[in-house]
């Protein structure tokens, strides 16, 4: 078993290796500490709050600024639904920005949540002969509609199902989460995406300083490492302080409805119990909580 | 421990030009690795739209190698080749090298590779059973497991002259076969599990993957054997080499039905999901990017096809051999490349983003192979000392009371 041993001692060897590398390479405990953190499910309240205030620290040392990074939990008898009225889209993308100004997506290399599709309205929803670069001078444009898509937050999200490492999953109200200390960056739930909805930080994400967004929300918008998954959480730093989500806010001709669906008086119910609406893919049974609906 | 490194280090000329030649690779494409991992995998060419690529493709055609290194050991054992014990032990470190090199092209594909820990059990979160991934990463595994333990027992046993126990190597051995097929299946169902990814939502597409691998993985060992028997004591009949390459040939009849059934269905009925096929043997208007990829790969493998059809051809050691590499080479790509491309483009909104392996994936994907290369050549060196040359305990001995 001579081989065996070799192998032993060189494995301690390295993990020798790399840990005085780590010491002598002048990196802090603060390092360290973020390498060994646990999933975000398995921290206790009071690991949580120790990690919130580290958190707040770094930020205001790497930024100059002072953040607030919340944890609130999901607020009980809610299920958050999106429904997009398609009739009144004209495609201004405005939603798109205001999306990455909330959430503090990196510029460069650029990640939006949101991709709103031209399409032909001879065709109907067809995605091959969709155009994602549309650019005229003016919009809309004649014989075209426009189709937002961005994450559907679905009921059955298999981008759950298939994380090696459960780093991301689906949070009482219904909002599909990462926890992006815990993402190993393997991209198998952007493969399972058939919304297109994941995005990674291929490199390392840049903001400028002046447009950092503060409010954060450590499931949400804090900002992100290089190597890790993100997605559209309804913006989570908002609505669960019982706002709008910046895309609906923003949206100039109010295409955007947004709501507790628990909740009988909202209007999102209304939408559901009074307008005919339709999921994207339903045929692949994810079951989204984001719907489209047509005229009256 | 000190003879098996004198072993690694002497040979012939041509033995360290090898070695010479692997560091070079290693080390050039070193270079390319050490800027994924200061930069990001922005050094690929993979985006949102095609987040899988390249280096997944390695990943499933080595995972190809392994499961069919092993599974050589049935028609080994039916058609009673002598050297069975050879063939098992060659068999098995392939497999190990093979299964070593999976787990690196899973680690260079990892955006936080330092937290592949995460994975582990006991201190990571392993989302089994409900993760395809986590099966994956479980029974391959496994599989490295038994094959570094058998092949350890068994050279261990020879070496030290002991005879090795049958009911220890004869059970694992037999699990390790099932295994083959398992690790290879479970890959296929890794890309099959995915209904948003209609290319790979095909119920032939484990059965392929296992035709494939017998195509390529066989290929391997078929030069292997014919090195072995020239350089060593190592005797192979020749019938033995001809009923490789025979089996060899069903296996390719049996890949080129299935993709055949394949193209039926898609193109005769002609839905919207035969986009994905479209782009890769035709391309989708101006992007034709990867057209010359899929059809060098079919050109390759019809070629090896009909020289290892006929029988004049497969008996012709250089024709073979041609046949061998070719369909080595058609296999690759088709993994490499028109396996997982396609799936992604155009992407699940219709988008299109061409992509092609951008240089940093190449010399990575050149750093991981030269490694495993060379961990394949260490330690065949050091096996093909202990079972021909006579390198054992005594000699050990001998040498040792000798003075310096």
């Amino acid at each position: 078993m001579k081989k065996e041993n070799s192998r032993r001692s060189f494995i301690k060897n390295i993990s020798l290796a790399t840990f005085s590398a780590l010491a002598l390479s002048g990196c802090n405990m603060e390092i360290f500490d973020e390498f060994l953190q646990k999933n975000f499910r398995t921290l206790s309240k009071k690991e949580k709050d120790k990690i919130i205030k580290n958190l707040e620290i770094k930020y205001k040392e790497k930024y100059g600024k002072e953040f607030r990074v919340s944890v609130k939990l999901a607020i009980d008898v809610t299920l958050f639904v999106y429904a997009l009225y398609l009739s009144k889209c004209v495609g201004f993308r405005r939603c798109v920005y205001a999306y990455v100004k909330e959430n503090n997506l990196s510029r460069n290399p650029q990640i939006h949540y949101i991709e709103v599709l031209q399409m032909d309205k001879e065709k109907g929803i067809d995605f091959a002969d969709s155009d994602a670069q549309y650019n005229p001078e003016k919009v809309p444009e004649k014989g075209h509609f426009y189709l937002p898509v961005q994450c559907q937050q679905c009921r059955n999200p298999q981008c759950v199902t298939v994380c090696p490492v459960k780093a991301t999953w689906q949070e009482p109200d219904g909002i599909v989460v990462v926890d992006y200390n815990w993402c190993i960056g393997c991209r198998y739930c952007m493969a399972a995406c058939p919304y297109g909805a994941r995005h990674f930080n291929w490199g390392e994400p840049y903001v400028p300083v002046e447009e950092l967004n503060t409010e954060l929300h450590f499931l949400g918008n804090r900002p992100r490492m290089k190597g890790v998954v993100e997605k559209c959480t309804f913006c989570i730093q908002r609505v669960r302080e019982g706002k709008y989500p910046a895309c609906v806010e923003i949206c100039p001709v109010g295409a955007r409805k947004f709501g507790n669906l628990l909740d009988p008086e909202s209007e999102i119910r209304y939408i559901l119990e009074n307008k005919r609406v339709l999921v994207l893919k339903q045929e692949l049974n994810f079951q989204p909580k984001f719907y489209y609906f047509f005229g009256n | 421990m000190t003879g098996s490194i004198r072993i690694i280090f002497h040979g012939s000329k041509i033995y360290y030009a090898w070695l010479i030649l692997l560091l070079l690779l290693i080390l050039w494409g070193g270079s390319g690795y050490l800027g994924q991992i200061t930069h990001g995998l922005i050094r690929t060419n993979m985006r949102d739209s095609v987040s899988w690529a390249f280096y997944i493709g390695n990943f499933t055609f080595l995972v190809g190698v392994a499961a069919a290194a092993v599974m050589l050991v049935i028609p080994a054992y039916i058609y009673d080749w002598k050297p069975i014990k050879e063939i098992v032990i060659f068999g098995e470190l392939l497999a190990v090298c093979a299964v070593i090199m999976c787990l690196a092209f899973i680690i260079v594909d990892l955006g936080n590779p330092l937290r592949f820990w995460h994975m582990l059990p006991l201190i990571g979160i392993l989302n089994f059973p409900y993760s395809m991934l986590s099966w994956d990463f479980f029974v391959l595994s496994v599989y490295l497991l038994i094959n570094l333990y058998v092949v350890t027992y068994l050279l261990y046993c020879i070496f030290y002259k002991k005879d090795y126990k049958k009911s220890i190597v004869l059970p694992l051995v037999l699990i390790s076969i099932p295994m083959a097929v398992a690790i290879h299946t479970t890959t296929a169902f890794l890309y099959n599990a995915l209904p948003g990814r209609i290319f790979w939502n095909s119920a032939l597409l484990a059965p392929r993957f296992l035709a494939s691998a017998f195509c390529s993985g066989p290929a391997i060992l078929l030069i292997l054997f014919q090195i072995l028997r020239k350089t060593t004591k190592f005797e192979i009949k020749d019938e033995a080499i001809w009923t490789i390459a025979e089996l060899m040939v069903y296996a390719m009849f049996i890949y080129l039905f299935f993709t055949i059934a394949e193209l039926f269905k898609e193109f005769y009925s002609g839905t919207e999901h035969i986009l994905y096929w479209k782009y890769l043997l035709f391309g989708i208007g101006d992007h034709k990017e990867i057209v010359p990829y899929s059809w060098s790969s079919i050109i390759m493998g019809c070629i090896a096809f009909i020289l290892f059809l006929i029988p004049k051809t497969r008996k012709n050691f250089l024709t073979l051999n041609i046949g061998a590499v070719l369909i080595y080479g058609s296999v690759y790509v088709e993994k490499g490349i028109a396996l997982i491309i396609p799936a992604f483009t155009p992407d699940v909104l219709g988008q299109i983003y061409v992509y092609t392996p951008s240089w940093t994936e190449i010399k990575t994907a050149v750093m991981v192979f030269s490694l495993g290369f060379l961990l394949f050549t260490f330690l065949s060196k050091i096996a093909i000392a202990i079972i021909f040359d006579d390198y054992n305990i005594d000699s050990l001995d001998k040498k040792m009371r000798l003075p310096k």
